[in-house]
């Protein structure tokens, strides 16, 4: 097995601190640009709560001081880079006093379920159909049927989500509107609360998967075109061995190398995608938290589901890049 | 086969066949893309905005007795039906579309143009300039636009079309970029490029006026996918209530559809006839794309 070179770790680390601390620097800084101050913001929402504010300019004072907002600026982001760096993203202003990071523990495997789990079922499918579109022997019906298929990669996860959602939800009762587990179910480790689990997670996990598996299957259908031109594809139908063993052994497993890297990609994208998908379906993720969030201007859980959501992205391309060289031999670091 | 034996017809075939522009596909999402700018540019002429929309191009509420057309099913009047406004459909298609395609492709050309000027200074000169694009690059890939523009949005409320396009080029420079550093560092010592240098052009001359033309069809390739993560984060954006909020786009109509209950109200239409529309400019800007592809490479074209 190959060895990966120290230098080449190094290198990667230094790119996933250095994403992760532009990442977080951008979210500290851009709020700070803006003309809304929320410590307004915080003043107007709790008098619109009820009763009237009357010493407004004390409680000012005193918001300013327990966010910090009176150190100078330099203070304030050092505060801030160190409270980060031990997942302490403050307290969140909408539901007063809740810890940001208790918000996003309770968010966190929704989405990082749903995002698995739609993730895995596209990449088989997707890479399997683009295989299957270019393989000499795959019967003549699929050829035809994948590229009608495939009209559905443009298109983002939120409009298949909302054709989902109307179909089978709106017009014919077979999934339910909103949610990620049914209202009178206490969740657990019970097989009651996993069914209806799944049975909530369908309609959102294929939502993402109509869209994205035809990303799979282009990407597929070049790498195989490729493959099937080499040496030692043509070897392996001279030595007479089986179509499928050739088609599983040695094309698709050599072809499907880059679209592991691009695994590693997507799962940012789906990320972002996944947003709009749980914001829909209403489903209790990341993306209805930082929804909720951005309704009402709560900037530490924006900064704080951002600052995950971007960390989630980076550590992946960083463990797919240090793995990549272990399945793919042909790749030398440094030479 | 003889030339004597071809007809008319068959020839013209051969002659379709050979010219790789002829592609259907090219033609189809051509068509498709150049029927929805025609939607906007004619729609405006041929279709009675006043009704709906004030100077300001935002919809107003129309005239007296709008009760009657409010949230309505297609009819001669509305052919797309009205939102619970009553608001004509069309009419929001008919400026929204346009302003959906100018921040993709405004997005997309400026990303483009950073991408060719950073990708020939990373080939070109080489060394740290090269290491210090290179990783901006892959920092860049990492962070989910949507976030960024989140956090944005969040913090300044409303921003024009044109402010949303600057920065979602922001994130689309990365993929032309890495194109270009590659192309230049493989052309960099092929034989016209060799000639070039020896009978004493400039820098200058060789990238844009030797390298850049051959470029050309990848970027292309390039510019059309960029259009389209451009719009898809755009879209996104307006779906969760942010971007622009006083300017008409596909995406808003679908955030106002939702957030009105259009969903559980069975009004289809209302972000039914937006969400086509996304599609079809989908539809239409990938198969220009794998149109392109199967233009500058040969080996595809013949699947």
């Amino acid at each position: 097995m190959t060895r990966i070179p120290l230098g080449y770790i190094g290198n990667r680390l230094f790119t996933l601190a250095l994403t992760v601390f532009i990442a977080a620097t951008l979210i500290w800084i851009i709020p700070r640009l803006s003309p809304v101050d929320p410590v307004d913001v915080m003043l107007g929402r709790m008098a619109a709560g009820g009763g009237t504010v009357a010493d407004s300019e004390a409680i000012m004072a005193q918001l300013r001081e327990s966010f910090g907002l009176d150190r100078p600026l330099i203070v304030q982001y050092l505060l801030y880079v160190k409270n980060t760096v031990t997942f302490d993203f403050g307290l969140s202003t909408a539901s007063f006093p809740t810890p940001v990071a208790e918000m996003i523990a309770r968010a966190l495997p929704w989405t990082v379920g749903l995002m698995m789990v739609s993730l895995i079922i596209t990449f088989i499918i997707g890479n399997l159909l683009g295989a299957l579109m270019v393989w000499e022997h795959s019967p003549g019906l699929l050829k035809v049927a994948i590229p009608a298929v495939m009209i559905f990669t443009s298109i983002p996860p939120i409009l298949s989500g909302l054709l989902l959602m109307y179909v089978f939800s709106s017009q014919l009762p077979w999934f339910p509107l909103t949610g990620a587990y049914g209202l009178n179910v206490e969740p657990g480790w019970s097989l009651e609360f996993a069914g209806s689990v799944l049975y909530h997670g369908f309609l959102p996990a294929m939502s993402i998967v109509i869209v994205t598996f035809g990303f799979w299957a282009l990407g597929m259908r070049g790498l195989m075109i490729t493959v099937q031109g080499e040496d030692y594809t043509v070897l392996a139908k001279a030595k007479g061995l089986k179509k499928r063993y050739i088609l599983y052994q040695y094309m698709i497993r050599n072809a499907i190398l880059p679209q592991i890297t691009a695994f590693a990609l997507k799962i940012g994208m789906l990320v972002a995608g996944q947003v709009l998908v749980e914001r829909i379906f209403s489903y209790n993720g990341m993306g209805k938290l930082l929804y909720d969030a951005i309704l009402v201007q709560d900037f530490p859980v924006i900064q704080g589901v951002s600052f995950v959501i971007i960390l989630m992205t980076a550590l992946a391309v960083f463990l797919v890049d240090l793995i990549y060289p272990l399945i793919d031999p042909r790749i030398r670091h440094g030479g | 086969m003889s030339d004597v034996a071809m007809t008319r017809r068959q020839k013209r075939r051969m002659r379709r066949f050979d010219n790789p522009w002829l592609n259907p596909k090219l033609i189809w999402g051509l068509g498709l893309l150049l029927g929805i700018i025609a939607l906007g540019l004619l729609g405006r002429v041929f279709w009675d905005m006043d009704l709906v929309f004030t100077g300001a191009g935002m919809p107003r509420q129309g005239p007296v007795g709008i009760e009657n057309i409010r949230g309505q099913v297609g009819t001669l009047a509305h052919p797309l039906g009205t939102d619970v406004s009553g608001k004509d459909i069309l009419a929001l298609l008919i400026v929204g579309a346009p302003n959906s395609l100018y921040v993709g492709v405004l997005a997309s050309l400026i990303g483009m143009s950073l991408g060719i000027f950073l990708g020939f200074s990373a080939g070109f000169l080489g060394g740290r300039t090269d290491d210090v694009i290179r990783v901006g690059s892959d920092v860049m890939i990492t962070i989910p636009p949507l976030l960024i523009l989140v956090v944005v949005q969040a913090a300044f409320g409303d921003i024009s079309l044109t402010l949303m396009a600057l920065l979602i080029a922001g994130f689309v420079w990365q993929s032309p970029t890495r194109l270009i550093r590659a192309q230049v560092l493989s052309m960099r010592e092929a034989g016209y490029v060799q000639m070039a240098r020896l009978s004493g052009a400039s820098t200058f001359h060789i990238m844009f006026r030797e390298m850049l033309p051959n470029l050309v069809p990848y970027l292309f390739g390039s510019f059309i996918a960029n259009v389209t993560t451009s719009i898809v984060t755009a879209v996104g954006l307006e779906v969760l209530g942010l971007g622009p909020q006083r300017v008409p786009t596909l995406g808003r109509v679908i955030y106002d559809a939702i957030n009105s209950g259009a969903l559980i109200q069975n009004m289809w239409w209302w972000w039914g006839f937006p969400t086509i529309l996304l599609a079809v400019m989908f539809i239409g800007l990938l198969l220009v794309n794998l149109g392109l592809d199967e233009v500058s490479n040969p080996r595809l074209r013949r699947l």
